[in-house]
């Protein structure tokens, strides 16, 4: 694994201690984040991106690590429908997380916080970004715009921070981890703490945990795609044979393909951070955190603007889910507009080539 | 700039200024559009086409995709001034339901439909014997979505069931408005506006 704190990033120093929702208080947080786009004189053209998961800042230039292209740049460039010739684009890497924003890997007193580091929230990773926007001196966003992981943060912000954003536009996300998606991240944590390497996740400067790490992404990249999408790019296709080997090689393209998806991820992703962001999504509940009532938790966003998508085939955060979102809304008169677009990714639908998605952000953005 | 179908331009002429409004089968919201930029009315949609709604949010418009005779119950009582079911009724599971509904979110509401004992239906019913396919309901009977034809007739009468009161009531034939004489024969489509007791005792109109 690359040494993240090696990386040269653009980042700030938050003031103040960032009070948790576990109770405790993180000081020095840093937060790394990059920015696309002129801000307006008057700032009012910020839209603020929050990536899923394991993406981070680099929406869209090259990855330092990788080398690849920024993991949404399909959807925000100059001309693109969320245009860099209009808006200034923000993409913070979250709170947690591990190219350049404070997490698990970062010192503290002299060592890696490793498992001391303490477990996070999305509200949490949302208030490091609020905090990000007081530095940048941001005071009312254009627009929140996430995906995923990405789009928790967006509701979690809208529920929490109404007076930041103007609009909030969603994908592929929900209000709640159910209890499959909770089962999915539990087997990938254990894949992880089950790695001889992980040592209680005090590996840094020895051995990483990778292939428990690189089991935790094959599961979860299954829930990514869906079952069509599986079958029509791989089906039951032999990879580099002819025959089957009667052996456990990767005789199947889909073996192959999962086990390269696994093995490039342990390159550029910190295995603690996967456990403690992981967590932080399953503990994300809006209807719990405002009491039990998912409509009290969008109380203040009465006169937000709200765009939900959810796509046909992602059963990963269904359209059911997304659903219950939009009763919320519609509970408390806030202007919604929702579309399930059909596409045939499955829930990675929001980051591939799908027109319609491009024509319903670029409308709404405006 | 209108170019709005003539009963939707109807409607739009009697939607007050700065309502809310809700649109129940708004289609790709040219009408909410037109409602919004004439009257700044704060209006909402539902609607059931995918390429509809991505239509509507492209113009700006805030719109839902879902389906009409569940969706609309998420709409708490009085959420709006103004309900709009245009050319919906008689594709609704439940017609009497939805009016219901629509009166429950709204404390007036525009329908309209086509009418389905217009002269040329019945004709070519009686004279072909089978159910008409014409300009205004082009689809044959296997595929069309009007799962209940409904006459000028019919819809009064369940209205008085309903104790819903008849406001206002528009007839059009070929694109143009007509008067109400003998409607039922001679009305392609109709447009109501209707309300319940509260409305007409505050509209003072």
């Amino acid at each position: 694994m690359a040494s993240q704190t090696d990386l040269s990033v653009q980042k700030v120093t938050l003031p103040g201690a960032l009070a948790l929702d576990s109770g405790r208080e993180l000081a020095g947080v840093e937060i790394a984040y990059e920015t696309y786009g002129e801000l307006a004189a008057d700032k009012s053209n910020a839209i603020l991106t929050f990536h899923a998961l394991t993406g981070d800042q680099f929406v869209a230039s090259e990855h330092p690590v990788t080398g690849k292209p920024g993991w949404w740049e399909r959807m925000v460039g100059p001309g693109k429908p969320i245009d860099t010739a209009r808006y200034h684009v923000i993409c913070a890497n979250v709170l947690g997380s591990c190219m350049g924003s404070t997490g698990p890997a970062t010192y503290a007193d002299g060592k890696p916080y490793g498992m001391d580091f303490p477990v996070i929230t999305i509200r949490d990773m949302v208030r490091a970004q609020m905090a990000l926007l007081d530095v940048l001196g941001i005071e009312q966003l254009h627009a929140i715009v996430g995906g995923s992981m990405g789009g928790m943060q967006a509701l979690s912000c809208a529920a929490n921070f109404p007076e930041r954003t103007q609009r909030v536009l969603a994908i592929a996300t929900t209000a709640r981890h159910s209890a499959q998606n909770i089962a999915f991240h539990e087997v990938g944590r254990q894949a992880i703490m089950a790695d001889p390497n992980w040592q209680g996740g005090a590996y840094y400067g020895g051995q990483t945990p990778g292939k428990g790490l690189s089991v935790a992404r094959m599961a979860a990249h299954i829930t990514y795609l869906s079952e069509a999408g599986l079958t029509e790019k791989f089906g039951r296709r032999l990879q580099d044979r002819d025959a089957k080997s009667f052996g456990f090689d990767a005789d199947f393209q889909v073996e192959s393909y999962l086990r390269h998806q696994g093995i490039t991820f342990t390159d550029r992703f910190d295995a603690n951070s996967y456990l403690y962001i992981t967590r932080a999504m399953d503990y994300f509940d809006l209807a719990e955190e405002a009491g039990g009532k998912l409509a009290d938790a969008f109380a203040g966003a009465s006169d937000t603007r709200f765009c939900l998508v959810s796509f046909d085939t992602d059963w990963l955060y269904t359209t059911a889910d997304m659903r219950e979102v939009v009763h919320a809304l519609n509970a408390v008169a806030a202007p919604v507009s929702f579309v399930e677009l059909s596409a045939p990714y499955g829930h990675d639908s929001f980051l591939l080539d799908v027109p319609a998605l491009d024509r319903v952000v670029k409308g709404f953005l405006g | 700039m209108s170019a709005l179908r003539i009963d939707l331009a109807k409607i739009a002429k009697h939607v007050p200024d700065g309502v809310r409004v809700l649109d129940v089968g708004c289609g790709d919201g040219a009408l909410m559009a037109e409602l919004r930029d004439t009257k700044h009315v704060d209006a909402r949609g539902i609607e059931i086409d995918a390429g509809q709604v991505e239509k509507a949010v492209a113009r700006g418009l805030s719109v839902v995709q879902g389906d009409a005779n569940k969706d609309i119950m998420d709409y708490p009582d009085g959420a709006f001034d103004v309900a709009i079911l245009s050319q919906t009724l008689q594709t609704a599971e439940r017609p009497d339901h939805i009016l219901a509904e629509l009166l429950r979110v709204s404390r007036r509401a525009f329908v309209s439909f086509p009418n389905f004992a217009y002269w040329r239906m019945r004709w070519a019913l009686l004279s072909r014997g089978r159910m008409p396919v014409t300009r205004h309901l082009p689809v044959s009977w296997y595929e069309t979505e009007n799962i209940h034809h409904v006459t000028v007739k019919d819809f009064e009468e369940l209205a008085a069931t309903l104790s819903i009161r008849i406001v206002n009531r528009w007839f059009f034939t070929d694109k143009r408005e007509i008067g109400s004489g003998g409607a039922n024969w001679r009305a392609e489509y109709a447009l109501y506006e209707v309300g319940d007791g509260s409305y007409l005792e505050a509209s003072g109109s």
